[in-house]
C-alpha cells in the first residue's frame, strides 16, 4: 500500500459514508420500510388501481417517448455544435444547458404560457385541433424539455475525439456519406447515446415541477406517478405514498439496468 | 481516376444541403424549445408594464421568499462542499473494497424522483414517521419548517462538487501531494497548498451547479415545505402560489428573478469552460 502515505484516509471516508448514511440511507430506508406495511397484496391492489396504473403508464410511456425524441434531436444538436462552425455557436452551446440551470417551476409555467390554447403557439396549434397544454402531449412536451441537455452533453466529448481517419477511409472505399454515418459512425456512438438516452430517461420519469403545470393534471388522462404521492400525502396516506415511491423507484432502477445492458452489448459490437 | 473526379461535384451538393437542412433543425429546435420558453418568462412579466412588475418584486412575501431561498442555500451548498471534498479525497487517493459502491451511492440522489426526495424526510421526520414522535416529544420541528428544506435541497444537490471533483482528482493522480509530504508538509499544509490550488476551478464549476440546482429546486422542497406563507415559501413555491391564485404577473415576476439567476448561472459556467477549460478537463458527462 504505497498509496497510503498520504494522511486522512479514515476522516474523509468516514464522514462521507456517515453522511451519506444519514442523508440518503437512512431515509431511503424508511421509504422502504413504510412502503413494505401494506405488504405484497397491498401493492398489487395499488397497481391494479386504474388511476394508479393510467399514471404509471403515462409517465413511464411518456418518458421512454422524450428520451427517444431527445436522442435523435440530441445527435444533431450535437452533432451540428461540434462539427459545424456558424455565427452564434458558442451561445447556442450555452443554451443547450438551459434545462439543467432554470428552475422547473419556471420552465413549467413557461412552458405552459407557450402551449395553452390562448398561448404563443397554443393559438398557432388550436385551429388544427393540436391540443397541448392539459393533455399528455403536454406531458411529453415538459419532459423533453427537462431531459433535452442529457444526450447532447453526453455526445459532445467523444463527437470531438471521434477520429476523422475512420471516416475517410470509409469515404475513399466508396461508401457514401448516409453508409459511413450508419455503419461507422453510429455503432461508435452507440453506447454513450444509449448513456444520454438513460439519463434523459431517468429525468423525465421522475420530473414533477415542469410537469404539473402544463399536464392539466386529470386523473386516468394526464396525471403522472409523481403527483399521485403528493396527493397520497395530501390525504395523510403515507403508506400509500410510500408504496408508489418504491414501485416507482423499482421500476426506473429496472429500466436503468437493461439499458446498462443494452449498452454493455453494443459496446462489444462497436468493437467487433 | 477520371470517373471519381466527375462524380464528385452532385455528391458535395448534396452534403452541403444536408449541412444546411441539419443546422436549421438544430437550431430551429434550440430556438423553439429553449429560447422561445425563456423569452415567455420575461414578457409575460413585464405584460402589465414595469410598474406592474416592480410591484410584484417589491411585494414582503417575494422577499420573504427571496431571503429563505438564499438561507437554505447558503446552508445546503457548503455541506455538500464538504462532503465532495471528503468523498473525493477518500474515493481517488486510496484504494479500499466497495469503492465502486459508493460512487454509485453518490449518485443515487439524481436518478431518484424529486418527489420521492421530499417523500423519505416526511417519512423519517413527519408526524407519522421514524422520528416524529420523539421530535414531537422535544418540541423539535423539521418538516414543514426550515430544516426540512435543507435536508431535501441537500440530498438533491448531493453529487454535484462530487461528481466534478472525482474524475479531475482521479486524472491529476497524487504525486504532487506525495512529494510535499516527503518535503515535510503537514497533510493540512499539503491539502490546502496543493490540492485546493488544483481544482479550484473545477469545486467552484461544482459548486455553481450545486447552487443553481438549491435554489430552483421544487419539487422536494414542495413536499416538506407545507407551503407557510412568510415561513417556508421559497421563491420556486411562491411561484406556484402566485400562479395557482392567477397573479399571472406575479408568477412571471418571481419567476423571472430565477430565470435571471439561471442565465448567470449559464454565463458563469460558460466563462469557466472557456477560459479554464483544460483545468476542468477529465471531466464525467456533466448532468442535471
Amino acid at each position: 500500500m504505497t498509496r497510503r502515505v498520504l494522511p486522512g484516509f479514515g476522516l474523509s471516508l468516514g464522514y462521507a459514508l456517515a453522511y451519506l448514511g444519514l442523508i440518503v440511507l437512512l431515509p431511503l430506508a424508511a421509504l422502504v420500510w413504510k412502503a413494505s406495511g401494506i405488504g405484497i397484496g397491498g401493492f398489487w391492489d395499488l397497481i391494479s388501481t386504474p388511476r394508479v396504473f393510467a399514471a404509471f403508464k403515462l409517465s413511464f410511456g411518456a418518458a421512454l417517448i422524450s428520451a427517444c425524441i431527445n436522442a435523435v434531436v440530441g445527435l444533431i444538436v450535437a452533432w451540428v455544435l461540434v462539427r459545424y462552425r456558424f455565427p452564434g455557436r458558442r451561445l447556442f452551446d450555452a443554451l443547450v444547458d438551459l434545462p439543467f440551470a432554470l428552475p422547473t417551476a419556471v420552465a413549467g409555467i413557461a412552458l405552459t404560457a407557450l402551449y395553452a390554447p390562448n398561448g404563443w403557439l397554443g393559438h398557432w396549434l388550436q385551429p388544427y385541433g393540436i391540443k397541448v397544454a392539459f393533455t399528455p402531449l403536454g406531458v411529453l412536451i415538459a419532459m423533453v424539455f427537462v431531459g433535452f441537455p442529457f444526450v447532447v452533453r453526453t455526445l459532445q466529448p467523444v463527437l470531438e475525439t471521434l477520429d476523422h481517419e475512420v471516416e475517410e477511409a470509409a469515404t475513399s472505399l466508396g461508401a457514401t456519406r448516409l453508409q459511413t454515418f450508419a455503419r461507422v459512425i453510429l455503432p461508435l456512438l452507440l453506447p454513450t447515446l444509449l448513456t444520454g438516452f438513460a439519463l434523459a430517461l431517468a429525468r423525465a420519469v421522475g420530473e414533477y415541477g415542469s410537469v404539473i403545470f402544463i399536464a392539466g393534471n386529470l386523473p386516468m388522462k394526464s396525471e403522472i406517478v409523481p403527483l399521485l404521492i403528493v396527493q397520497k400525502l395530501e390525504q395523510y396516506d403515507y403508506a400509500g405514498a410510500a408504496a408508489v415511491g418504491v414501485l416507482m423507484l423499482a421500476l426506473s432502477f429496472a429500466l436503468l439496468l437493461l439499458i446498462s445492458l443494452l449498452q454493455r452489448w453494443s459496446h462489444r459490437w462497436a468493437e467487433r | 481516376m477520371a470517373a471519381v473526379i466527375a462524380a464528385q461535384p452532385p455528391r458535395s451538393l448534396t452534403r452541403r444541403s444536408v449541412r444546411l437542412l441539419l443546422l436549421i433543425l438544430a437550431i430551429g429546435f434550440l430556438v423553439l424549445f429553449l429560447l422561445l420558453p425563456l423569452a415567455a418568462v420575461f414578457v409575460e412579466a413585464l405584460r402589465k408594464g414595469g410598474g406592474a412588475y416592480l410591484a410584484a418584486l417589491a411585494h414582503p412575501e417575494a422577499w420573504a421568499a427571496i431571503r429563505l431561498t438564499v438561507l437554505v442555500a447558503a446552508i445546503s451548498v457548503p455541506l455538500n462542499l464538504l462532503f465532495g471534498l471528503a468523498a473525493a479525497w477518500a474515493m481517488t487517493r486510496f484504494d479500499f473494497r466497495g469503492k465502486a459502491l459508493l460512487g454509485a451511492l453518490i449518485d443515487l440522489p439524481f436518478s431518484v424522483s424529486p418527489v420521492v426526495s421530499g417523500l423519505i424526510y416526511v417519512l423519517l421526520f413527519g408526524a407519522q414517521g421514524w422520528l416524529g414522535p420523539w421530535l414531537a416529544a422535544h418540541d423539535l420541528k423539521i418538516i414543514f419548517a426550515v430544516p426540512g428544506l435543507v435536508l431535501a435541497t441537500v440530498f438533491v444537490t448531493l453529487p454535484f462538487v462530487a461528481r466534478e471533483l472525482i474524475p479531475l482528482m482521479q486524472a491529476q493522480g497524487s504525486e504532487e501531494e506525495e512529494a510535499a509530504m516527503t518535503l515535510g508538509a503537514s497533510g493540512l499544509q499539503t491539502f490546502f497548498r496543493v490540492t485546493l490550488p488544483n481544482v479550484k476551478w473545477a469545486l467552484l464549476y461544482g459548486v455553481l451547479l450545486c447552487n443553481a440546482r438549491a435554489m430552483g429546486e421544487f419539487g422536494a422542497v414542495s413536499v416538506v415545505s407545507g407551503h407557510i406563507r412568510g415561513l417556508t415559501n421559497t421563491l420556486p413555491l411562491h411561484v406556484e402560489i402566485l400562479y395557482s391564485e392567477y397573479d399571472y404577473v406575479g408568477a412571471f415576476a418571481v419567476a423571472s428573478l430565477l430565470a435571471m439567476l439561471a442565465l448567470l448561472t449559464l454565463a458563469l459556467k460558460s466563462l469557466l469552460e472557456w477560459r479554464y477549460g483544460s483545468e476542468l478537463a477529465a471531466r464525467a458527462p456533466r448532468g442535471h
